[in-house]
């Protein structure tokens, strides 16, 4: 299978009024494969945001290398869409036409735009809320409609960091159902940001364990062995889910507590 | 209450309790207004003020925007002139009217230029702080989107900045009347400014009140207006 996104020995660092450099990353090196998902859990502060962002093409690495298929990265990463964690829909366009953003973005005619923006509404069943404003719904139908804003572009590369993490737990599962649907013989590649080690194994084909910042890399990588398609519902009273919560919690528990030392000391 | 005040204002300047050369008495005012409406004396005065009203709120918006939009987004435009547009700004533009009188004359074009120098701070900074403004998370969402500079200004920036515009159109509209009026009081011709002024000089306080009075009623008007359309272009606050 060939590689989605490969980094190498990736380096971020930023200045800091010490006249110091704080490194957020450093040495860390991972690939995945095209069209899996990935997970990448790690304490809070680990540069797990940094490391998207990178992949997005919004942040230049200090050192090490970006290669997505193959190719290096030097701009703006035009495989990928990204997903934030909060809000970044426009509050002053119509649902439908923040849906209809990025194809406008790359010169699709303004009705052609609205059209697939409107089969996109249909399928996540928001189409009844079309010429509405996003100050008017509710947080779960905002994230269901910047996944749609994300999944109309039809990029490669999914790149979302923690973006269930402001719902409630119901609202949440539900999201998780409906990205593993969309996902499911899509062939896309998704690296999912979390801090939520539940949601990671529910979701991913392989999780990421990072380090405690600063300086993080990658600790470990784990293989989620649970068969898809997945029942959300039921998938954490799965025996297999348990053993593998327990492996990979000894790992993250470390960095945890690590992270904790840091930012109490 | 509007009413209670100019019912007591006429009974107190009917009785002569206080002194009607001083404040007039509302019924003298409105006679006043009706007088100049009917002759058609107050219409050409009134275009004019609006004339120079209107240009000077045009220009200054065009320029506070542009200006407002490069400096926001431009790093080094921002530091060179940032500075200097401060002290422009700290300068009280009333003392400005005598030069502007001298350099563009007695004509409209004197008062449109104080009405300028002061619409042009006040949608200047609002653009600017509106373009300032933007959610950083927006902007990176809409560049992984795909969105060019110009999207992004015309998507982004543009109406963010728009929404911190309309919220002081009602300030800039004022000041735009303001600059009118100051620069006809100051020295003109034509224009309520200079109806107020000419009815000063003479101690006419019912011509100084009536002028005051015709001036109130077409900001309310202006104000309303610039209300209702900020309502239907910003629908989606609500």
């Amino acid at each position: 299978m060939s590689t989605a996104v490969a980094l190498q020995d990736l380096a971020c660092g930023f200045p800091i009024p010490t006249g110091d450099t704080y490194w957020a990353v450093r040495d860390l090196s991972f690939e995945t494969p095209a069209g899996s998902f990935t997970a990448i859990v790690g304490p809070t502060g680990c540069g797990k945001s940094t490391i998207l962002n990178v992949i997005a093409g919004l942040l230049a690495p200090s050192a090490g290398r970006v290669l997505i298929a193959g190719e290096p990265l030097s701009a703006l990463n035009r495989n990928a869409t990204y997903m934030f964690q909060q809000d970044a829909l426009l509050p002053w366009k119509s649902v439908i036409d923040n849906v209809a953003l990025g194809l406008l973005f790359a010169g699709v005619p303004r009705s052609d735009a609205r059209r697939q923006a409107q089969t996109w509404l249909d399928r996540i069943g928001l189409a009844a809320f079309a010429e509405h404003y996003p100050s008017q719904l509710s947080g779960g139908m905002r994230k269901r409609i910047a996944m749609a804003q994300h999944w109309v572009m039809e990029r490669d590369l999914l790149l979302m960091d923690e973006p269930f993490s402001a719902l409630d737990v119901h609202t949440r599962q539900a999201m998780e159902s409906e990205l593993l649907a969309l996902w499911t013989g899509s062939g896309r590649t998704v690296l999912f940001v979390t801090h939520d080690l539940e949601e990671a194994i529910a979701l991913a084909d392989e999780i990421l364990v990072i380090s405690a910042g600063p300086a993080s890399r990658v600790v470990s990588r784990h293989v989620v062995p649970l068969a898809r398609p997945r029942d959300l519902l039921e998938i954490r009273t799965h025996p297999g889910f348990h053993e593998l919560y327990g492996r990979i919690w000894t790992d993250l528990r470390r960095e945890v507590v690590r992270s904790r030392e840091r930012t109490t000391a | 209450m509007a009413a209670g005040v100019l019912i007591v204002w006429q009974v107190l300047a009917t009785r002569r309790l206080i002194d009607p050369f001083f404040v007039s008495r509302p019924s003298a005012i409105a006679g006043r207004v009706w007088e100049w409406m009917a002759s058609g004396f107050i219409w050409r005065h009134l275009a004019v003020t609006l004339e120079e009203a209107v240009l000077a709120f045009v220009i200054g918006t065009v320029l506070g925007i542009g200006a407002g939009f490069v400096l926001a987004r431009g790093r080094r435009a921002s530091l060179i002139f940032n500075p200097y547009l401060r002290v422009l700004n700290a300068l009280p533009r009333v003392v400005l009217a005598p030069l502007f009188l001298l350099w563009f004359g007695l004509g409209i074009w004197s008062k449109v230029a104080l009405g300028v120098t002061l619409v042009f701070f006040v949608v200047f900074f609002n653009t600017y702080q509106g373009v300032r403004d933007v959610d950083r998370v927006l902007v990176d969402n809409a560049r992984v989107l795909g969105a060019s500079e110009a999207a992004l200004i015309r998507h982004v920036f543009g109406p963010s900045a728009l929404t911190w515009i309309f919220s002081s159109l009602q300030t800039s509209i004022g000041f735009a009347i303001v600059g009118a009026v100051v620069g006809e009081y100051l020295g003109a011709s034509r224009g309520i400014g200079y109806v107020i002024s000419q009815a000063e000089g003479t101690f006419d306080t019912t011509g100084v009140f009536a002028g005051l009075a015709v001036l109130s009623v077409c900001v309310v008007i202006v104000g309303e207006a610039v209300a209702r359309l900020e309502r239907r272009l910003l629908a989606w606050k609500r």
